[in-house]
């Protein structure tokens, strides 16, 4: 009988052979979850994964955990570092602890859920993907967000969605200040729709009508000569 | 791109395990700073007189020669522990004295440290090999603070290598880079505050040790820092009390902390951190930026 996993130890096995198997072996046992086990803050974990497979990382990551990810189920128990699901086109990112600076940044597509806080510059420059944070996030969230939806459970640091393009913030607690060009605008039914649809792939249980939400003011999109660089 | 690593024990029985604990995790930062490393160890402050941490950054070191000039010129009581090209100087006399007597008899020595409870140690290779080559495993004390240093703004010499000291029992390491060093150094040096590198963190480190002398506390000269020093960082600061850090308003630097009923520990990533005892039940947090974090040993 096989085993229900393939184990990796990052004590044991290098950080390189567990992305070559995730990267080449990995479509041959899709069915197979893969966990790894002692990462202790290894960089690029599960970086890069093109096929549907569940990967679950027992511990803290380093450094772009589950970045570039197209299609796999990536659970980090524990906390990662900077750039978590960043440039990710697919998939879905969870990390049940916090994030630091840059989580989701530039991701293109799927879904990063982190069930604690973020920290600075969530979401930077945003492509289309969705982020669900569960806890707060730091100053500059969002900032020149293109595409894609960041919800915020907690509070938003400065300059929430400074610069920001067609990426929508819904944020459930305070906001320390509005970046520029960013501003708060009504919750519509498809708001609504959207939070309460983004909260059940998170597992929150807040109600939609908690949230508000921040779009832009479209005001950085032409220069405008008379603004004398103040906006 | 530097690593920074900071332990502080709680309780005095932990203080035999401080080098042990804190080598991997000196090492743990290798890959954000190859080519240089430092420790600074703070232990049970001397009764009277100084410590003062002397390296011969090249050539063999003659450290008799060092031992017998300053019995012939200097009434008192000297020790002498040498350590490969590091040595420790224990002195019953005023440390200033002995520190001008020191370079203008040794020109080739260099002082890392003077003070009542630190020793310092740096020199360029690898965190491992430094810590080979001085037995940093084998250090005990009550706080000690690290740096991995990648050089991006200054030469890759001993003297460029953190931590850096001034005045007693005060050292920073930085990971970051500052914008306005010499704007800082300008004001400073007609002070009559004397610099022995070009390098920024150098003026960050006598600039805050300037502000304690003034009279602010640690955290005042911090607050003051904020004001005039320009560029990313995080600062991890040593003192004889104990370790202070924070991060620039923009948080570019990465930190961690580990906090347990045992020890507070600090570095730039948690892979630095993983081989603690108990670590997987500490309190794990990353400090905010623009905010002053302290811990003291009393």
């Amino acid at each position: 009988m096989s085993t229900p996993y393939r184990d990796f130890d990052l004590a044991q096995h290098s950080l390189r052979e567990l992305n070559h198997y995730l990267h080449h072996e990995v479509k041959q046992a899709a069915g197979t979850p893969v966990r790894v086990f002692n990462p202790d803050g290894a960089h690029s974990i599960a970086c890069g994964v093109d096929t549907a497979v569940q990967i679950d990382v027992m511990g803290h990551a380093g450094y772009y955990v589950g970045g570039m990810n197209q299609h796999a189920q990536i659970t980090v128990h524990g906390n990662a570092s900077t750039g978590a699901g960043e440039n990710m086109m697919s998939g879905l990112v969870r990390i049940k602890g916090f994030a630091s600076t840059s989580a989701g940044a530039s991701a293109h597509g799927g879904c990063l859920i982190i069930e604690g806080d973020a920290s600075l510059r969530c979401g930077i420059s945003l492509k289309g993907g969705d982020i669900v944070v569960g806890g707060s996030v730091g100053s500059f969230s969002a900032f020149m967000a293109q595409a894609g939806r960041l919800v915020i459970c907690g509070d938003a640091g400065d300059a929430l969605g400074d610069s920001l393009y067609e990426a929508i913030i819904y944020v459930r607690g305070e906001v320390k200040s509005l970046g520029a060009d960013a501003r708060f605008e009504p919750m519509l039914p498809e708001d609504h729709a959207a939070v309460t649809q983004l909260l059940t792939v998170a597992g929150f249980t807040h109600p939609s009508s908690e949230f508000r939400k921040v779009a832009s003011a479209r005001g950085l999109y032409h220069w405008n000569a008379d603004a004398n660089q103040e906006y | 791109m530097c690593g920074i690593v900071g332990l502080l024990m709680k309780k005095p029985a932990w203080d035999e395990r401080l080098g042990e604990l804190l080598v991997p995790m000196l090492v743990g930062m290798t890959d954000r700073g190859p080519d240089s490393a430092g420790l600074a160890v703070f232990s049970t402050a001397l009764a009277s007189g100084s410590k003062i941490s002397l390296f011969y950054p090249s050539g063999q070191p003659d450290w008799q020669g060092v031992a017998d000039s300053l019995q012939q010129q200097h009434q008192g009581e000297h020790q002498l522990i040498p350590n490969g090209a590091h040595a420790v100087l224990i002195t019953s006399i005023d440390a200033q004295v002995i520190k001008n007597f020191l370079l203008a008899a040794h020109p080739q020595l260099v002082v890392l440290s003077v003070g009542s409870s630190i020793d310092l140690y740096k020199d360029i290779g690898t965190p491992a090999q430094i810590a080979e080559r001085y037995q940093f495993g084998a250090l005990t004390g009550s706080h000690a603070v690290g740096h991995t240093r990648m050089a991006t703004e200054s030469a890759v010499t001993p003297a460029h290598a953190h931590p850096f000291t001034a005045g007693r029992d005060f050292c920073v390491v930085h990971n970051g880079s500052l914008s306005n060093p010499h704007k800082v150094r300008r004001k400073l040096e007609p002070l009559g505050i004397h610099f022995e590198t070009d390098n920024d963190t150098e003026a960050a480190c006598r600039f805050l040790e300037w502000r304690m002398r003034e009279g602010d506390d640690i955290n005042a000269a911090i607050e003051q820092g904020f004001e005039e020093l320009d560029g990313f960082f995080t600062f991890l600061i040593g003192t004889g009390d104990g370790l202070a850090l924070v991060r620039d308003p923009f948080a570019c630097k990465p930190a961690i902390v580990a906090e347990t009923d045992d020890y507070v520990a600090i570095a730039s990533e948690f892979r630095s951190l993983s081989h603690l005892p108990g670590v997987k039940h500490a309190r794990l947090f990353e400090p905010q930026p623009r905010t002053i974090y302290s811990w003291s040993r009393a």
